[in-house]
């Protein structure tokens, strides 16, 4: 019985880990045609119908976040975004989103364009890039989990990278009364 | 030889030699095996002196021609290792020199491909190509060996030995093909998954037949002729490939994968892994995971009947 137990837990350690490891080289369909994206008016016609939540496909995956990461230089997101500290487009790594924070609106940034510069990659980028790219985005601000987010940055980041050592870490100041 | 027997007629093998510097390698490697052949067949003779020798009484005399045999052996093969390192030497300080290079280009490796690039003085005469390298016969090309991301190494074998191409480091490397003919290179340093494919074609050509192609390669691209053509080029702008490769004469100049321009003049696909036909090139467009998994191509998703004028555009582009 305990063996069995064992082996369950060990099981449950493995497969709990897979998300996070997994690498597809071929993208799942769902990723590579996924054309709805969020709305942008609460006003639909006829009865009530929730807003589609479409579920974003690479949120804790290592391998697709550090994809995303090579795509946003070759991609050149740089050109305008920096890395992620901002230049002539919004910085990505602080807590402030014109067009909002959840995957579905990064996602629609991205394809869609924004006013004011930032150009429409319909059609110019697999939609399962854009996902990748999303989650990156997400991770530049500590929107991912720290274990999937990648580590061992060149640049200026918002959070402890992941292979710091404990002692390293910055202690939190504490917080202050009213 | 039947290793070089073995080898088949090399395209990729550095027993047949198709420059001094192969030449060079090849001659150190016959003096190894002629060396180690010698004295393999020595060590078996004297095993078997020794297993059929009678065992004599012992004696003063015995331990004396032991001690004598030992010694002797001891300073042979001192001599032997010492000559050899000396030869080994010798070879190594010869390919190490860098005499005056009439051409050169750079190559950058890449997961998992090879930028080949042609220097020259003159910035509107720079040519960029990739998976082939294209080199006239009796010249001295130096090559600039790059990497824009882990570390590859350089290989062709009927023309020198190894070279790292080493991240945010230049190394170099002189290659001197004495005759034309088509040879195989490599990456000889594990690179990720699709080490296997990264492989590269090297023409070397008559002079003259190299002034010619270089002018050829210097050109843009070639204006599409017919309609379908002309499709296949607007098929080709309005999708995700102008983001990474660059066709010169048009919009497309993305710099991340190879160079477009004059693909159909090309021998091979994906790094020397397919031969370069109608084909493969669809297959390659249509699902590269298939052929290289891992590879940084993504698959296209294409309408119904844009594939064939995509192709015919592609093909034109000699």
């Amino acid at each position: 019985m305990k063996r069995l137990l064992a082996a369950a837990l060990a099981l449950i350690a493995i497969l709990s880990s897979c998300e996070r490891e997994e690498r597809r080289f071929r993208e799942m369909p769902a990723a590579a045609a996924r054309n709805n994206t969020k709305r942008l008016v609460s006003l639909v016609p006829g009865p009530y119908t929730p807003d589609v939540r479409v579920r974003e496909p690479y949120g804790y995956n290592a391998y697709a976040i550090a994809e995303g990461k090579r795509l946003f230089t070759w991609y050149n997101c740089t050109g305008c975004h920096a890395n992620g500290g901002g230049g002539m487009g919004p910085p990505l790594m602080d807590s402030r989103w014109i067009y909002g924070s959840d995957p579905e609106n990064i996602y629609a940034t991205i394809v869609e364009g924004r006013p004011n510069g930032m150009p429409s990659f319909r059609g110019k980028v697999p939609e399962y890039q854009v996902w990748q790219l999303v989650a990156y985005v997400r991770s530049l601000s500590g929107n991912v989990p720290r274990d999937a987010a990648t580590g061992r940055n060149d640049h200026m980041q918002v959070r402890t990278q992941e292979q710091s050592l404990p002692d390293l870490v910055p202690e939190k100041e504490p917080a202050r009364q009213p | 030889m039947t290793l070089a027997m073995l080898s088949g007629r090399g395209i990729q093998s550095a027993l047949e030699p198709a420059g001094e510097h192969a030449e060079r390698i090849a001659s150190l490697w016959d003096v190894f095996l002629g060396v180690s052949a010698v004295v393999y067949v020595l060590v078996i003779a004297f095993l078997f002196l020794a297993l059929f020798r009678r065992r004599r009484e012992d004696s003063a005399d015995r331990s004396r021609s032991a001690f004598l045999a030992v010694s002797i052996s001891t300073v042979l093969t001192t001599l032997v290792l010492f000559g050899l390192l000396v030869s080994s030497i010798v070879t190594g300080r010869r390919l190490a020199q860098m005499p005056a290079h009439a051409l050169s280009v750079t190559v950058t490796g890449r997961q998992w491909w090879w930028q080949v690039d042609y220097e020259s003085a003159d910035p509107s005469k720079r040519v960029t190509s990739a998976n082939e390298l294209t080199i006239p016969a009796g010249v001295p090309v130096r090559v600039q060996l790059q990497s824009s991301d882990v570390v590859h190494s350089f290989w062709v074998p009927n023309l020198h030995g190894k070279q790292d191409l080493i991240p945010g480091h230049e190394n170099a490397i002189l290659l001197e093909a004495s005759r034309p003919g088509v040879y195989r290179g490599q990456c000889a340093e594990f690179c990720g998954y699709q080490h296997a494919k990264m492989a590269l074609w090297v023409n070397v050509l008559d002079p003259k037949d190299y002034e010619r192609w270089i002018a050829a390669e210097r050109a843009t691209s070639r204006i599409p002729a017919t309609p379908e053509q002309r499709k296949g080029q607007e098929i080709f702008m309005s999708s995700p490939c102008p983001l990474c490769h660059n066709i010169q004469g048009t919009d497309a100049s993305g710099r991340t994968g190879p160079d477009l321009t004059h693909i159909a003049s090309r021998r091979s696909i994906a790094a020397a892994t397919l031969p370069n036909n109608r084909g493969n090139l669809a297959g390659w467009i249509l699902d590269p995971q298939h052929v290289k998994p891992g590879s940084f191509m993504p698959p296209m998703v294409l309408e119904q009947g844009e594939l064939e004028p995509l192709l015919t555009y592609l093909e034109s582009l000699r």
